[in-house]
Formats: C-alpha cells, structure tokens, sequence
C-alpha cells in the first residue's frame, strides 16, 4: 500500500510527460578504448517505488536514429550500468530508463553521451611509474656496466654445479639434455631458459660433449636451435652443431612428458637440466631423471611445480635464481647491469612496502590507494 | 565381474596398463604407449593449429573479409619457412624477434600490474587492526614473508650478518609455502590415480 501511494503521489507530483525522476546520467566511461558508457540513476527503491515494479528496462538508441535497442532488464535497487555492447567511438548515444508498474508506465529524463578514447588509463599510473622507474635503473646500470664498472653478485648455489655437471656427462661419455621447459617465447621463464642454454652449449661444446634439447614449442625450438648455433660458433667449433639435436617433439603436456621420459630412459643423458616454465609435467620428468641417475639442475618461477624439483633433482634454481642464472654463467657486463638494476628495484619495492605499512598502521590509507 | 564388450574401453585399459608397466622398467608395451601417445598428439594438434591459426586467423580475416593488414602477418610467418633454405635462414629471425619483442612488450606491463604492484598493495596492511588477534597475526606474518622472501632475491650482498638471517627467514617461508603446495598437488594427482583404478575396476572389468 505505501509502494502503491508513494506511486500515486509521484504522478500527482510529476506527470506521465515529466517521467521517472531518477536523474539518468551517462558519461563516456573513464580510462577506456572508447567502447563503453556509463549510466547512474537513483535506484528505485529509495524512492519507495520497487515493490509495485514490473519491469524497468534500459533502451538506447543512436543520436541520428530513431529505431530503440533494449538493452537489458535491471532491477530496482540497481543504480550502475555500464554499456559496452556494440558502441561506435566518437558517436553520440541517447539512454532512457523505462520502468514498467501495473497502473503506469514511466520514462526517465534522456541523457546522451560519446564514447570516447582515452589515451592514457589514469587507473594504471601506479604501473606506469614502476616501468619508468625500473627501466631507468636497468638502463643507468646497464650503461655503468658496459662502461666497465665493477660488480658483485652473490654466489647461486645450483650455478656452481654447471660446470660439474658438464665436466661429468663429459667424463661418462653421455649427452647432456637440456629441456627449456613447455611455455612459449612470451614466457619470461622461457627467455631466461635461453640465456642460460648459450652458456650450456659453450661450456658443452668447449668438451665436445652432445647436448639435446627436446622441444614443445615449435618457436622455441628455433629460438633454440639458433641459440646453440651462434654459442658453438663462439668457441669456435661449428662442426659440433646438429640440427637434429634440437629438435621438436608435440604440442601435447602429457606426449612431450612421455617422450622426454622415454628419450631420458633410452640414452640415459648423464646431465639434466629442467630450466623454464613448467607445468604437471614437471615431477614426470624429474622423477624419471633421477631414475636414471643423472645430475639434474632444475629451475622455474612457478611456484607450484618448484616443490617436485626440490625434492627430485640435485640443485634448484627458485624463481628469480632462474633470471639471475644466465648473468651468473656469462658475467657478461650488459646483462650484469640489469641484474642489479633488478635488484636495486627490489630494494625500491621492500622500501615502498615498509613505508605503505607504517603509514597504514598510523591512519593514513591513501599512499596504499595509489598501488590500486 | 561384467567385462565392458566396448573396443575404445578395451584400448583405453590397455593403453594404461602399457603406461603403469614404466612403473617396472622400460619396455616394448610402454614404448608402444609412448608413441601413439606422441604421434596421435602431433597429429591432432598439426589439425587443430591449421584449422585455429592459418584458416580461422588468417584465410578468414584476409580472404572474407578482405583485411589487408593480415598480408603482413602471413608474410612474417611464410619467413619462419625459410629455415628450410640454409643460405635465406637469416630471414626467420625476423618473425622471431617480432614475436618475442611483442611478447615482452604485452606480458611486461600486465606483469608489474599483477605480480608487483598489485602484490605491493596487498602486503601493505594495518596488521595491529585487521579485526581479530588471528588475522593481525595473519598480516604480520604476510608482512614479514614479503619482505624476507625479497631479501633473498637479493643478489648484489652476500648472505650475512642481518642480512643473512632476514634472508633465511625469507627461504623458511618459501619452504613452507613448498610444502603446503606439494601435499596439495600430490593430493590431486592420487585423486587422478583413484580415477584411472575406477575406470581399471568398474568401466573395463565391471567390479565396481
């Protein structure tokens, strides 16, 4: 009865012609490729008006048009909806709320607006401000090191045992298997495999001992096979490259996992290494390494597959070692900058973090706003 | 005991019994297994990559509905085919660089966005007022793993004095979360075992 008053009065107050006083508004909605409008409106039941409610539907129709588009049924206490189905950038929409009650039918005020493009999304300046930042000091570390600054890194365990572990396939007379993981070139775990695969090759290749890599990924397969190339070129010693060596497998998880298994199995490698990005394939291949005795050096940054290297291979590289691995083995001066560019950025973000939390704790949320 | 009379259960069955037999040592019936298992598997997705990739991605955007731009793509991926040809296999690192600069490019930004600054915000808590004594517990504890685990991702100092205990701090942390996750996945791979015994028991030999 009050719903039903609260409507009576309403078209006492506003006439059928002055429609649904819930102010509409629309505005082309912020920080986007200029494919959606936003529309507000106050919601119905604060208007007492939502137990009588049949229906209230949103229509839209293009400014030079006359044809409508019901867009979609909302309900009373809704007051936000965001259009996004078919817009055409920089031409102007006209919205109107049609809300459907036994005795009536009301039309809100029409409101109009232009989805538009916005070039820069404000909601990702946080994002913005880490690459120039990181970018800076990569760039201001790598230059120093190219100029011949001298600098440290700490010694990574699992890097140690690269040499030994190619110094021991060489004395057994096996290959040496190296497997860049099942991800794609996009992968950073991926590149950062490759990296370290170019110092493999060179010290594999400096002892004339067979490396094979077996390979998911049709990309990184030729990623690969040019990467050993180019290091047996290096050292000198093109004759050692064997196109079949590096060679392609299949697209399946669970085939490449079986093949790479069978093939540990068959010519039982004396070293393995497991480096890049892995999924549930990784115990399978770990397991059937360590079945047949050889020397496995894992590493991947995922952090669900890293328990099953740590406990199946000799030496892990966990998550960033992996990044860290290829600067390790080369010392190469430019990829050393970026390295402790990196690490000067984790010192920024082990800073920001500290502050952010003494800030939080004294009352002052905003700072934390700005990381949304 | 009501045996299945289904031939694609029977060679299901024994396709995974071929598997299981690697539990004993490597021999001819795994062997078997393996290479169906790899040849039917580069078949079906040489099939489904032709299919998704040169006629939905390429044949149907240029030819149908006449984008030029795709003109660019199929040249880029024709070069990848010149590794064929030693003497013009310089010409594959073209597409090669183009797709990892376009891959770094993409995966950078959205990487700090979801792995860093993100990962930031929600390491910054109030932790002596999250509402109950177990979550400010909870948020210390987040609070002082985040920091100890990136100090030993730190590699321009040596692992002493302070440093080397908050670092080691840092790896009892990751230890943990080792832990927890690897009961958590071998869990999930018994329940596939349980699965695959089911389909032994009660698809194939009908106990079940």
């Amino acid at each position: 009865m009050t719903a039903m008053a609260a409507l009576l009065l309403l078209l006492l107050v506003f006439p059928a012609h002055a429609g649904l006083p819930i102010d509409l508004t629309a505005f082309d909605t912020p920080d986007d490729g200029g494919k959606s409008i936003t529309l507000e409106w106050i919601p119905l039941h604060r208007l007492g008006m939502a137990d009588s409610l049949q229906s209230l539907v949103l229509l839209r129709r293009a400014e030079d048009e006359t044809d409508t588009l019901e867009l979609t049924s909302l309900g009373a206490r809704d007051s936000l909806f965001i259009d996004d189905k078919d817009l055409v950038t920089d031409e102007p929409y006209a919205y109107v709320l049609e809300a459907r009650f036994p005795s009536a039918t009301l039309v809100s005020n029409e409101t109009t607006a232009t989805p538009t493009i916005q070039w820069f999304n404000k909601s990702r300046s946080a994002v913005c401000g880490a690459v120039v930042i990181f970018t800076s000091l990569l760039l201001w570390f790598t230059y120093h090191a190219s100029k011949g600054r001298e600098m440290f890194i700490r010694r990574i365990a699992g890097l140690e045992a690269v040499e030994e572990a190619v110094g021991r396939a060489t004395e057994m007379g096996r290959p040496i298997m190296y497997v860049p993981g099942i991800s794609t070139m996009s992968d950073v775990a991926t590149i950062a495999s490759i990296q370290i695969l170019a110092q493999v090759a060179k010290k594999a290749g400096k002892y004339a001992t067979r490396l094979t890599v077996p390979n998911r990924d049709p990309i990184v397969m030729t990623v690969c096979q040019e990467v050993v190339r180019e290091s047996y070129n290096q050292i000198g010693r093109p004759d050692l490259f064997r196109e079949d060596d590096i060679h392609y497998v299949t697209y399946s998880q669970f085939g490449y996992a079986a093949a790479v298994s069978g093939i540990m199995m068959r010519e039982k490698p004396a070293t393995n290494f497991l480096l890049g990005m892995f999924y549930a394939e990784s115990l399978i291949l770990a397991e059937t390494g360590n079945a047949t005795g050889a020397i496995q050096i894992a590493g991947t940054d995922s952090d669900a597959q890293l328990p099953f290297f740590i406990t199946a291979c000799d030496y892990t590289l966990i998550g960033e070692e992996l990044y860290a691995a290829s600067v390790y083995l080369s010392k190469e001066p430019k990829l050393l900058g970026s390295l402790k560019g990196q690490d000067y950025a984790k010192a920024i973000t082990i800073a920001l973090i500290l502050l952010g939390t003494i800030l939080s704790i004294a009352g002052v949320p905003q700072f934390v706003a700005v990381f949304k | 005991m009501n045996l299945s009379g289904d031939i694609g259960i029977w060679v299901a069955a024994i396709l995974t019994l071929a598997v299981f037999s690697f539990l004993w040592k490597d021999n001819p019936l795994f062997r078997l297994a393996e290479h169906i298992l790899v040849g039917v598997s580069a078949g079906y997705y040489l099939v489904q990559y032709a299919y998704s990739a040169i006629y939905k991605k390429l044949y149907v955007p240029l030819f149908d509905q006449g984008n030029l731009l795709f003109i660019g793509c199929a040249i880029l991926g024709l070069l990848v085919f010149t590794r064929l040809v030693p003497r013009k296999s310089w010409l594959s690192r073209y597409p090669i660089a183009f797709y990892v600069a376009a891959g770094a490019g993409y995966s950078i930004p959205s990487g700090l966005q979801t792995r860093v600054v993100k990962q930031m915000q929600t390491s910054m808590l109030n932790f002596l007022d999250q509402g109950s004594l177990w979550t400010n517990v909870s948020a210390f504890l987040l609070f002082v793993g985040v920091i100890s685990v990136l100090l030993y991702f730190y590699f321009s100092a040596e692992h002493r004095g302070a440093f080397g205990f908050f670092s080691k701090i840092g790896i009892v942390f990751l230890m943990i979360g080792f832990g927890a996750s690897f009961g958590y996945t071998v869990m999930s791979r018994i329940t596939l075992l349980i699965g695959r015994l089911q389909f032994l028991m009660g698809e194939w030999l009908g106990f079940l």
